[in-house]
């Protein structure tokens, strides 16, 4: 059942995409979700959709592993699209019913929000389905390198994240290994009232916080083991290094970018 | 007759993803009432994924798992009381224990059943009896327990559902010597007075020697050989070429054969080695030189 999360999942490839420096992709999806949410038109919007199915294209990676990452997030998608088209009421009116009235900036509002959202997950799954959660860190760990002047411990942050990243998988097994178990003994997780379905939970989540104790203490007794000591003097195996197609990336989307905003303005 | 039979079931792992691997491929496999058979083969052979299949923890991509002569998937809602009849014990199952007590965590299972207090009261008594843990370790909590206490317990926890399949995966794995012996010794009694039948997956060719009355090898999710324990140990360099191997004792035998010392090719005991091999020094001082 959890096996189906592919959510922050890295798909190992080969591709142009992979190949781009992390740093670099981050900053393209910081631009790209600009390049989604900066106009009204949907020319605008146009553009940041090309841009992603460009980028898409050149991920090779199979169409069905996006909508698996969209299809949790449907009902908040359904959600939005229902608000927007009530609650806005300019525009030319539908249909109406009592207060309810279904105008066209509903509709359009409504469709344009929806399409921001979809683009949004799979821009955004195509940047963790390429990256592997270490180079994402590193990368994060470097963006953010200015703000150690400020004091703010950048790398420990970097450090708990790769933790964290590192460890979803593993325990995602170990829920599904508990589960199997508890199932083997007869719990039952599907039928039930709301409280049993959550009493049935207390025999899965009681040995996973006991496994997630014990592992970290003792990934802290392997790190200290290996003198670890936060990042003083620490260097890196794998150096980022920027290439001309990094470059030449950033280039195009600046390019688009600017178009979006340009495009935004004329119309 | 056969409890358990399979019918070319087929298993795949992250199916429709670049990391697609067939686990279990095709397996046939008839497992009679009341036997003890080991289950053994390499670190993913896919004993593991077919052990879980048969208890229906792990729906098949295509085969049919058949318990009684039904197929366990004909009837989603007859699941659960197909997974009480086939008990299941996981690697390391001191990880699911999460009850306060020991008494609690092995009454959950039979709980679950919906029996009565006095049932539940005296299958957990029989439960703990068969892993030999008293009264006062009954109402402690299961995290105060040593290693193999606590693997015990968790064992307890499976046979106080009284299935009439016991599937154990690597029950004796990371438990020092002695906590091994005490729950081969354990499900061998099990065995004998329950009469259940009884799958036993193991790495350690020793303990598998000492209990079964069968073997199913696995090699890259099929089955490699399903057969009586001696045969399947007479086949000790087909054993090695995937990953295998035979008890220590049998290699022994084998070397001594080789320097002419008449042993049968058929002992995987210690015991057995002393018997014959007694036997062997009684007929020399007899006969003087000749042999």
């Amino acid at each position: 059942m959890l096996k189906d999360i592919t959510i922050g999942q890295y798909f190992p490839g080969s591709s142009l995409l992979h190949k781009l420096d992390a740093r670099f992709k981050i900053v393209f999806t910081l631009l790209y979700i600009v390049m989604l949410f900066v106009g009204d038109s949907f020319f605008s919007l146009a553009i940041g959709i090309a841009y992603c199915i460009f980028a898409l294209v050149l991920s090779r990676l199979p169409v069905r592993l996006f909508w698996k990452s969209l299809k949790p997030l449907l009902p908040i998608l359904i959600f939005t699209v229902i608000l927007n088209v009530i609650f806005i009421t300019d525009g030319k009116v539908y249909f109406q019913l009592g207060i309810f009235k279904i105008t066209e900036d509903g509709i359009s509002t409504a469709v344009r929000m929806a399409v921001r959202i979809i683009f949004l997950i799979i821009g955004s799954s195509l940047l963790t389905y390429t990256t592997s959660p270490i180079q994402l860190t590193d990368a994060i760990e470097r963006l953010l390198s200015p703000l150690k002047k400020l004091h703010f411990p950048v790398h420990s942050f970097a450090m708990m994240m790769t933790i964290a990243l590192r460890f979803i998988p593993t325990l995602m097994e170990e829920t599904d290994k508990i589960i199997a178990a508890q199932k083997a003994r007869g719990a039952n997780f599907e039928s039930g009232k709301l409280i049993d379905k959550a009493k049935a939970l207390v025999p899965v989540l009681v040995p996973l916080f006991v496994s997630a104790f014990r592992r970290a203490e003792e990934l802290a007794t392997a790190m200290e083991c290996r003198c670890y000591r936060g990042d003083i003097g620490r260097t890196k195996m794998k150096q980022m290094k920027s290439s001309c197609r990094d470059w030449i990336a950033l280039c195009i989307t600046g390019i688009m970018l600017a178009g979006a905003i340009a495009v935004n303005t004329a119309f | 007759m056969a409890i358990i039979r399979t019918e070319k079931l087929t298993y795949k792992y992250s199916e429709g993803t670049p990391f697609e691997t067939t686990a279990v491929d095709h397996v046939d496999l008839e497992i009679e009432e009341g036997a003890f058979i080991g289950v053994i083969g390499s670190t993913g052979s896919g004993k593991s994924t077919l052990m879980q299949h048969l208890n229906g923890l792990l729906r098949p991509a295509s085969g049919k798992v058949i318990f009684d002569g039904m197929d366990i998937w004909a009837d989603k809602s007859r699941l659960r009381d197909i997974r009480f009849q086939i008990g299941l014990v996981f690697q390391y199952p001191e990880y699911q224990l999460f009850e306060d007590t020991v008494y609690k965590d092995i009454a959950y299972g039979p709980a679950n059943m919906g029996l009565s207090e006095s049932e539940i009261n005296e299958r957990v008594l029989e439960a703990a009896r068969f892993v030999c843990l008293d009264e006062q370790q009954l109402s402690q909590s299961p995290f105060a327990l040593s290693g193999g206490q606590k693997r015990r317990a968790a064992i307890a926890g499976v046979m106080a559902l009284r299935p009439r399949v016991l599937i154990l995966d690597e029950p004796t794995a990371g438990l020092d010597p002695m906590g091994r012996e005490d729950i081969l010794r354990e499900i061998k009694a099990y065995h004998r007075e329950t009469g259940c039948t009884i799958l036993f997956v193991t790495h350690s060719m020793e303990d598998i020697a000492k209990c079964t009355q069968k073997i199913l090898v696995m090699d890259h999710g099929s089955v490699f050989c399903y057969d009586d324990t001696a045969a399947v140990f007479r086949r000790a360099e087909e054993l090695e070429k995937i990953g295998l191997s035979v008890p220590q004792i049998t290699k022994i035998c084998s070397r001594l054969r080789e320097r002419g010392i008449q042993l049968d090719d058929n002992i995987y005991t210690v015991k057995e080695a002393c018997r014959q091999l007694a036997e062997c020094y009684n007929k020399r001082k007899a006969g003087g030189t000749d042999a």
